[in-house]
Formats: structure tokens, sequence, C-alpha cells
């Protein structure tokens, strides 16, 4: 593939784990590639799949939903609920032979500040040699 | 206490047999309100009427083979703000009954004070096909009853029907069984809960049992199963990929008809008529320079696979999303194939129970660990 291709990769991190994490990497100095553009939600049983699938189609070549390690969502449920979510939009993808495989869930907790620059590193790699999503030049959906 | 009884009509008066017995259940003071399928004057179309006098019970049709909208809707619409202290009896298909114990676990409707009544259902015609059939004649009841005794489907009915498993109501209190009947001599009643079985009694009908009735069922359900299946496939090989699917949504001109017509989908203020949406002229200029262009009016694609994401796992397979489409959008094939994956992910039948929660609202705490880790 081609190198120079350099991915957009949308994040939605919750702001109690994730986004905790992405902040301890930061000042810990962990580096982790510019192609994720990070947004923060409350919580990923926040992120309905409209928010992903527009990202997609709005020519993102990948979206990473990250949340709390399951059982520690500091809303309880939050993420069993995302994950369940997660899950349908990954199977009307699937179905219908669009890449599922664009849409990532990781479970990512505050203290893991490796595991998140290690998971962007990752992202960002896998999609590099995947290739740009055919949505990005797609004007006609 | 009997839960099933044959009732008995004189050859080839069927329709007047189960008119009668609506007409017994209002006179008797069983029900205090009928919402029941009724002919229009012109004959060339049956409504859900709301019947309280017996004596507009003459022109009754349930069994016309034709589904103009999903009656879910109308019994939501009706028991959402509150419910009578009267006792109305519903008489709905099984696409219909299902979607209306979705719309209750949904919180937009209520069974209080609501007698369930099921019809078996052997498919309906489109609209337009009702009508026209019932101009030519003969009859489209007749038609469509002289299919169902010789067994055979009419491949004239909606595709939605020729594909349904769910011939047999679920969830009724109160089933009108035609399926594996001779229905030259009767049909079946059957109670399958206390409400029903209190108005078996308050009828006096005489307790029977029928011969074959499940195998029959069984007959028809893998004859629908196995032409499901193929239109599966037919849909796989026709929409598989981004570059199949967007020619399938190329028609597609944004009306919503579809999602208007779905029982399913009942948000007040749908997202895609939000203000989300609402964007000044540089908006609709900034988007369109990302790409050099851009479809008008927007975000066709993200309309359909967000509709399948929000109401997929409840789609009850009525398929008058279809009926809807102006432009022959294949929406049917797509939501049935999606919705069958979807409820298979998270083994959910919609309108099987009340009780199962709805499966994007609840969850176990081990599950679908390969999504995320």
């Amino acid at each position: 593939m081609d190198s120079e291709f350099e991915p957009s990769i949308v994040g939605f991190f919750c702001n109690w784990c994730t986004s905790t994490a992405a902040d301890l990497a930061g000042t810990t100095r962990l580096e982790y590639p510019p192609n994720i553009r990070p947004i923060r939600v409350m919580c990923s049983g926040m992120v309905d799949p409209v928010y992903i699938l527009r990202a997609l189609l709005e020519g993102a070549d990948a979206v990473i939903l990250g949340g709390c390690e399951p059982g520690d969502c500091h809303y309880v449920s939050g993420n069993y609920k995302a994950r369940r979510r997660m899950t349908a939009l990954k199977t009307v993808l699937d179905t219908l032979g669009l890449e599922n495989d664009r849409v990532w869930v990781r479970w990512i907790g505050a203290s893991e500040a490796p595991k998140f620059a290690r998971t962007m590193n990752e992202i960002t790699a896998e999609i590099k040699k995947k290739g740009p999503s055919p949505l990005k030049e797609c004007w006609s959906t | 206490m009997a839960t099933d009884a044959i009732i008995e009509v004189s050859e080839g008066k069927l329709i007047e047999g189960i008119n009668n017995l609506f007409g017994e259940l209002l006179k008797k003071g069983l029900v205090d309100a009928l919402l029941i399928p009724h002919e229009l004057p012109s004959g060339a179309n049956v409504v859900q009427t709301l019947i309280t006098s017996p004596e507009k019970i003459k022109s009754i049709n349930p069994l016309a083979p034709v589904l103009p909208i999903n009656s879910a809707r109308i019994v939501s619409a009706m028991t959402k703000v509150a419910s009578s202290a009267k006792k109305i009896g519903v008489v709905l298909r099984p696409c219909e009954l299902r979607a209306l114990i979705e719309l209750v676990k949904l919180k937009q409707a209520s069974l209080e004070n609501l007698v369930l009544i099921g019809m078996d259902c052997f498919g309906t015609y489109s609209v337009c096909d009702y009508g026209k059939f019932a101009k030519e004649g003969p009859s489209p009841t007749q038609r469509f009853l002289d299919n169902a005794k010789s067994g055979k489907d009419d491949p004239l009915l909606r595709e939605a029907c020729q594909i349904c498993e769910y011939s047999v109501p679920i969830n009724a209190d109160l089933t009108i069984g035609l399926i594996g009947m001779d229905l030259n001599k009767g049909f079946l009643l059957h109670a399958a809960t206390k409400e029903g079985e209190r108005i078996l009694e308050g009828l006096g009908v005489k307790a029977g049992s029928i011969q074959g009735r499940q195998e029959a069922i069984d007959k028809l359900v893998a004859q629908r199963i196995k032409r499901r299946d193929e239109v599966f496939a037919r849909t796989i090989e026709q929409t598989h990929g981004l570059d199949k699917l967007l020619p399938v949504f190329a028609p597609c001109i944004n009306c919503h008809n579809c999602r208007d017509a779905c029982p399913i989908c009942y948000c007040k203020e749908c997202f895609f008529d939000s203000p989300t949406f609402e964007l000044e002229a540089d908006k609709y200029l900034g988007r369109a320079s990302k790409r050099g262009a851009l479809r008008m009016p927007t975000d066709t694609l993200f309309f359909h696979l967000t509709r399948l994401n929000h109401m997929g796992v409840s789609c009850v397979g009525c398929g008058l999303c279809q009926e809807a489409c102006p432009n022959d959008v294949p929406v049917f094939d797509i939501f049935r194939l999606v919705g069958s994956r979807l409820q298979k992910v998270f083994d959910y039948v919609p309108g099987r129970s009340l009780e199962e929660e709805l499966p994007l609202t609840t969850f176990k705490a081990n599950e679908l660990e390969e999504v995320g880790h």
C-alpha cells in the first residue's frame, strides 16, 4: 500500500478511563501517532452508532471506541451496553459487506497509558496496511 | 376449562361464521368494543375500524388479505396516553401482534384492558393488488380462501408474507385458527390465557380438538423458511459490499416513508428530522468541498444504516417499509436480512415474549468478549 497514506482515525474515549489514559500517556511522554482524532465523551455507553456511522461516512478511515474495562464503568454498566450496541453496529456493517474491521472497541483503564499508546499505534499501523476507506471519496452516499 | 373449541359453519360460510362470532362478543358484552378490519363501502380496501355497536359488524372482514398499515401503530396511538377502563378486543395479524409486544416494551403501548385476538395469517396482498382484484373479481377474500384451501401460496402475496414464518399468532389471548382446518366446515378458537378462557366460557362454545393442525403449521413454516432463505441468499448476492449497496440505494429520495410505515420506528422526533440536519448553506458547502460534490438531499445511506441499528433487532418483518417506498428500493429485503442476523446474535425474537428484555437495553457481564478487549 501507498506508504504515504496517513489514515484519519476518530477516537471516542470515555471521560473516566480511556481519556484519562490518553492524558497520562501524554504526561508520561509515551508516543502515539497523530492520526488519532480524540473526542472525549462522558461514557462509551453514550456513543450511539450514528456517531460512528457519521464519522465513517464523512471519510474517517477507522473509528475506535475506548471505554473502561468491563466491570469498571463509572456509570456501572455503560460499557456493557456499548458492547452490545457495537456488536449490533458491526453485525449491520458485516451483513451489508461494509468493512466492520474499521470499527474498533477497546477497554483501556485510567492508569493504562502504555496500553493506550500501544493500541493507538496498533490501529494506525493496521489501517495503514488496510488502506483508505472506500467511503472516503464517495460523494454519492 | 376448555382452551380449544371448534366453531362449525355451514358449507362455504366461513366469513359469516367468523363475523357472527365477533358479533356475539359484542352482543354478550364480552368486549365493549372491537378494533377489527372492516370493508370500506367501495370494496377497494379493508381498514381497521373501532366498533362499539353490534349493528356495524355486518361488513367487517378480518379475513381480508390486506394490511394497509401495521395496526400495532393504531393500538399504540389508542393506549399510549391512557388505556380505557372498558375492554377492547383488538383483532390483529401475527406481525401486528408481535410489533405491539415490541411497542409495549418500548413503552409506546399498553395491553391493559385489551383482549388480544390473533388471526392465523396466510399472507396479504399489496393495497394496490387488493383494490385491483376487488374490481376484477372474484373477491380477494375468496381468492385468498381458495388458495388457503388448496394449500398453495399465492405468488401475488406480498414478498414479506411469502417469506414469513409467523403465520400463527404469538401472545394472543384468543386465536382464530385457520391453518390445518377444513375451512368449509369451521375454524378453531384457541384460548391461550385466562382472558381467552373467560371469553370461550362466555360464548358458551363446546370444547373440541383437532387433528393435524400442528403438522399443517409445520409444513407451512418449513415452506416459508425455505423461501425466506432463498430471498436472503439473493439479497446478499445483490447488496453485499459498497459497490453493490450504492446502486441499491441510488433511487432513494430520502422521503423517509419506510420509517413512517414502520411499526417499530416510534420516536416522536427522529434524529433525521432533528436540527442536526438543519444547516446553514456554508456548512453544506463545507461538506461538499471535502469531496468536490455532495449528494442532495444528504445522508441517504446514513439514514438507512442508522435505522437498521436503531430498530433492526425489533424488526417483525411486516414489510410495510417496502409498500411505502415510492421507488422500489428493496428496503424490506435488506431490513429482514439484517434484522434476522441481529436477532440471531442476541438470540432474540421480536414479539416472542413480554418478559424478554430488548437486547440493546440490557447486557450480560460475560458475553461478546470478541468485540472489545
